[in-house]
């Protein structure tokens, strides 16, 4: 989907010496990794993340990338990313008045949190590990191809993808219009096995007079070690250089998910006309999920900035609708220094079987989740970014960003006894980063 | 003529139209001087896309858009 950069390939004939001359220079002044190209070198970047949401969970991650060209159209792009989590993430039960105790998703040991706290699951660890690989070639003047695949392997969780992408130039490469395919397979293999919607949690309170009969309670609870997701993709592009200071890109995507789409690890409340908890149940989502998605994106360079905004509309049959408005402004200093500020807002409408809980008197639906992620929310994040140049014409970046996350309170239980509770709790995160360039 | 072809006929249509009303925009090869910048390529950060990517997809409920939505992550 990336314009490629323009200065080379394009067709000399019927171009003066005076115009190939102020193309060869405007190449030499506005391309360096062109010059890196001729050489055929390793270029080489990596990314240092740390993400932290206060009181739950905290990530660290790792990308290392390579790219290499090959003569004048080919290209290889590799990719490595570790991260590891740990923390807190909430597990969907709503809090209390009192102290709620539940089973580890393992089954192995219990937690307790506190009263008038939402109740966080701390067994959230894991390690993520990432292999990505893409290759570009071009198949005539005006038109190339990409392939790639991606890789990926935590504790729990597996994904092997491959994607193939054609992309063509009109107009004196003007006009790019693109085509992508991608499929991915993903395996999900949770700590504790797949459990059964909508069965009971079981939580042992000394109501087993033996080890066996906990264990025979929990694993009727489960229904396989292991279940699969797959996911098809097409995203169909277009982008057009409006002026020598504007560029503007279209995409429209299709996305269709079969397989496992529930969250094993998320629970429901079950709640009696008092507000209180009598039973803990683990959620179910549908099986399959069909996604638009539309993508807007403007570039604008002013004499000594660079402006880009970009709107994506999303939605899905699962009902939800999502909005995102996207903007960097780049404002270069003397000596290849640059301050970039960022501002990013969401808003998302709850997938129709999002609920905070289920009321003891409600007949069972078919699908409930009380996960809020897919709920009613509006999200802003603010950042800021730093790039420098070191010596010898390597570059960095430090980026901070502030992520906070509102859910919408409007449809605040009008349950007795609910009224006073934290439904839907805020998230904050803070996002700091470090790229460099070698 | 079938219901295939028409469709056919109109994706035809329409990307003629689109392409020939595109030819009124653009540059001339040696009028990219600024867009040949890297910053001013479509995906500038490609680090700091794929971070984002990842926490939102973490986060919301939504993903794709400019690029493929993906999976390949647990993320909780």
């Amino acid at each position: 989907m990336q314009l490629r950069n323009q200065s080379t390939g394009s067709p000399l004939k019927n171009v003066s010496l005076a115009e190939k001359l102020t193309l060869a220079t405007t190449a030499l002044l506005g391309a360096s990794a062109n010059a890196q190209q001729v050489d055929a070198e390793w270029n080489y970047s990596a990314s240092l993340l740390a993400y932290s949401e206060p009181d739950r969970v905290s990530a660290t991650e790792l990308i290392v990338t390579a790219d290499k060209a090959y003569g004048d159209a080919a290209k290889l792009d590799l990719k490595v990313v570790l991260d590891s989590l740990t923390g807190a993430s909430a597990n969907g039960a709503i809090e209390q008045d009192n102290p709620q105790t539940f089973t580890r998703p393992s089954g192995k040991g219990q937690f307790v949190t506190a009263a008038n706290s939402t109740p966080l699951d701390d067994t959230f660890k894991d390690t993520r590990l990432q292999i990505a690989a893409s290759w570009t070639d071009s198949i005539t003047e005006q038109s190339r191809y990409t392939i790639a695949t991606n890789l990926s392997r935590e504790y729990d969780y597996r994904s092997v993808g491959a994607s193939g992408e054609l992309a063509w130039d009109f107009n004196q490469k003007n006009t790019t219009l693109s085509a992508g395919l991608s499929f991915a397979s993903d395996e999900i293999l949770p700590e504790g096995d797949i459990p059964l919607a909508f069965s009971s949690m079981v939580i042992d309170q000394g109501q087993f007079v033996t080890e066996d009969e906990y264990w025979n309670a929990f694993d009727a609870t489960r229904i396989a070690e292991s279940d699969t997701v797959s996911t098809s993709e097409l995203l169909l592009g277009w982008t057009q250089v409006i002026n020598r200071r504007m560029l503007v890109q279209l995409n429209y995507g299709y996305a269709d998910m079969q397989g496992y789409l529930t969250d094993p690890f998320k629970l429901l409340s079950v709640v009696d006309d008092n507000g209180q908890t009598q039973d803990l149940v683990y959620e179910n989502r549908p099986d399959s999920r069909t996604q638009h998605s539309l993508f807007a994106l403007t570039k604008y360079h002013f004499d000594e900035s660079i402006f880009d905004l970009s709107y994506r509309y999303i939605s899905d049959d699962w009902e939800m609708k999502s909005h995102t408005i996207d903007s960097h402004w780049r404002f270069m200093t003397i000596g290849g220094s640059f301050w970039e500020p960022h501002v990013r807002i969401y808003l998302q409408d709850a997938a129709e079987f999002y609920q905070p809980f289920l009321a003891q008197s409600q007949t069972t639906p078919e699908f409930a989740s009380a996960d809020y992620r897919i709920g009613d929310m509006s999200a802003m994040t603010v950042g800021l970014k730093y790039g420098f140049q070191l010596e010898g014409g390597e570059r960095a970046e430090v980026r901070l960003e502030y992520y906070r996350q509102t859910p919408n309170k409007a449809n605040q239980s009008s349950v007795s006894g609910l009224e006073n509770i934290e439904l839907y709790p805020e998230v904050d995160a803070l996002i700091l980063q470090f790229n460099y360039y070698f | 003529m079938g219901i295939r072809h028409k469709i056919k006929l109109f994706f035809a249509v329409s990307l003629l139209i689109v392409l020939s009303g595109c030819s009124s925009w653009g540059v001339a090869p040696w009028d990219r001087d600024l867009l040949a910048k890297p910053e001013m390529a479509i995906n500038s950060s490609p680090l700091d896309q794929s971070i984002d990517d990842h926490i939102y997809f973490s986060k919301e409920a939504s993903s794709g858009g400019r690029s493929f939505a993906g999976g390949g992550c647990g993320c909780n």
